[in-house]
């Protein structure tokens, strides 16, 4: 009974930290981009725009809910949701901190401590997908099909080159719990070990996630927003946190897999691990926002060229490399 | 082992039930004026014709083939990677073997331009 309450506190705790940090990450997108293209970005409601994110929430309930004539009623309404429960879902296995005693038990900072979380994490990312192409299928819209049927095509052929990344990983550690793998950082982040595979698990991240300058399913420019053309109100609004929701993880899983988790040059002793890890995980989704405003859109011809003629070789040459040097150490 | 997806089922829970929730409150509170115009598909303006389900270009369906193909071999090298280290160099060389056969499936479907897009 005490580990089913002790997983409830655990569940509602990281669910609303993570569900804050979605409408705080659009507010800073908004911001960053703003001073990268010399504007102030939102500053009217609140200081600094700092009640944005709550008015803009607050706005989308009290929307109108348009739903067109010729949409297949049933799909249309629950893509969203497919959309972002699988985002939300991935954050259960990622650990945030060093275990810590509460009224004399032990809590791991962890929802539950998988020993295939990295198969977990794939394969739930894998059903996010199924979100946006539902969403772009259902609306019974060209722009939405179109803008489905690309995201469906670039995201498969992303997590192919993700999946082989995370091998090269696998081999290192000879574990697929997130736990162990940053148990096995504390010496030396797998950064410096896997460099290589650190790039190839960014780019790809970034694909999988149709982040920009990837974001080719929502092409503002081409395709009118792409799979979500059809959709207002709520049902938009969960497409856009499942989004900042994949965001927010794939950095959490970058910052557990390369930069050591919660662990920094032995600076953990003196500060919380769960700052340390926040932080790290801060600094990347300034990085995601950084070069959106930098990089320009890639064209659909050279993003599948990238990912299946470029990433995939590296990514099979990097494991027969890792392979051979772990069998050469031993 | 199964106590490892109690939190999960709850956090789905949790999640499902946001979504949902959400979803029908704002359907509750939102105005509803539906017009002829308005429930139309949004095209940008040009005249409507749905349905919109017309034959997409076949080399999606292709893509999705090599992706199944590739993404269940890359599934058997994980129990691989996991026991690397006992298996030691027998593994390394079964499994070059193993991604020996499946760059030849890479070079196949490379030849045949199935990775082209133009």
């Amino acid at each position: 009974m005490d580990f089913v309450i002790e997983s409830i506190i655990k569940v509602v705790v990281v669910f609303v930290v993570v569900l804050l940090s979605v409408a705080y990450s659009t507010l800073l997108e908004r911001k960053l981009l703003g001073w990268i293209q010399q504007r102030h970005g939102p500053n009217r409601v609140g200081p600094w725009g700092l009640l944005q994110p709550l008015a803009d929430g607050l706005k989308f309930f009290f929307k109108e809910d348009v739903v067109p004539g010729n949409v297949d009623k049933l799909v249309y309404i629950i893509a969203p949701v497919i959309s972002l429960v699988p985002a939300l879902l991935i954050v259960a296995v990622i650990p945030f901190g060093a275990p810590i005693t509460v009224f004399g038990r032990e809590v791991t900072m962890q929802i539950t401590d998988m020993n295939m979380a990295l198969l977990y994490i794939i394969g739930l990312s894998g059903v996010g997908a199924y979100g946006g192409m539902l969403g772009g299928w259902a609306s019974n819209n060209r722009f939405g099909l179109l803008g489905s049927m690309r995201s469906a095509a670039q995201g498969i052929s992303y997590e192919l080159g993700m999946g082989l990344t995370l091998v090269s990983i696998i081999l290192l550690t000879g574990t697929m719990s997130l736990a162990e793998i940053v148990a096995y950082q504390q010496d030396g982040w797998l950064l410096w070990k896997q460099p290589v595979a650190f790039v190839l698990f960014i780019i790809c991240g970034l694909a999988e996630i149709n982040r920009a300058p990837f974001d080719m399913p929502e092409a503002e420019s081409e395709l009118a927003c792409g799979f979500n053309i059809e959709y207002s109100s709520m049902k938009f609004a969960l497409f856009f946190m499942a989004e900042y929701a994949h965001t927010i993880s794939l950095a959490a899983i970058i910052t557990c897999l390369f930069l050591g988790g919660w662990n920094l040059f032995g600076l953990e002793a003196y500060v919380p691990p769960v700052l340390i890890f926040l932080g790290k995980v801060f600094c990347l989704i300034f990085f995601f926002i950084w070069e959106r405003g930098t990089f320009p859109r890639l064209r659909y011809d050279q993003i599948m060229n990238l990912g299946w003629k470029w990433l995939m070789p590296i990514a099979i040459l990097n494991l027969i490399v890792t392979a051979g040097v772990v069998i050469a150490m031993s | 082992m199964v106590e490892n997806f109690v939190p999960v089922l709850i956090l789905f829970l949790l999640a499902a039930a946001f979504g949902l929730g959400t979803v029908a409150i704002s359907s509750l509170l939102g105005p509803k004026r539906p017009t002829k115009v308005k429930q139309e598909t949004y095209e940008c303006g040009m005249v409507v014709d749905p349905p919109a389900y017309r034959p997409f270009h076949v080399k999606y369906y292709l893509i999705a083939m090599a992706f199944v193909v590739f993404d269940v071999e890359v599934v058997f090298l994980y129990p691989w990677a996991v026991k690397f280290k006992q298996l030691g160099l027998f593994g390394l060389v079964e499994m070059l073997v193993f991604i020996f056969i499946l760059l030849v499936g890479y070079a196949y479907i490379w030849k045949k331009g199935v990775l082209e897009w133009e």
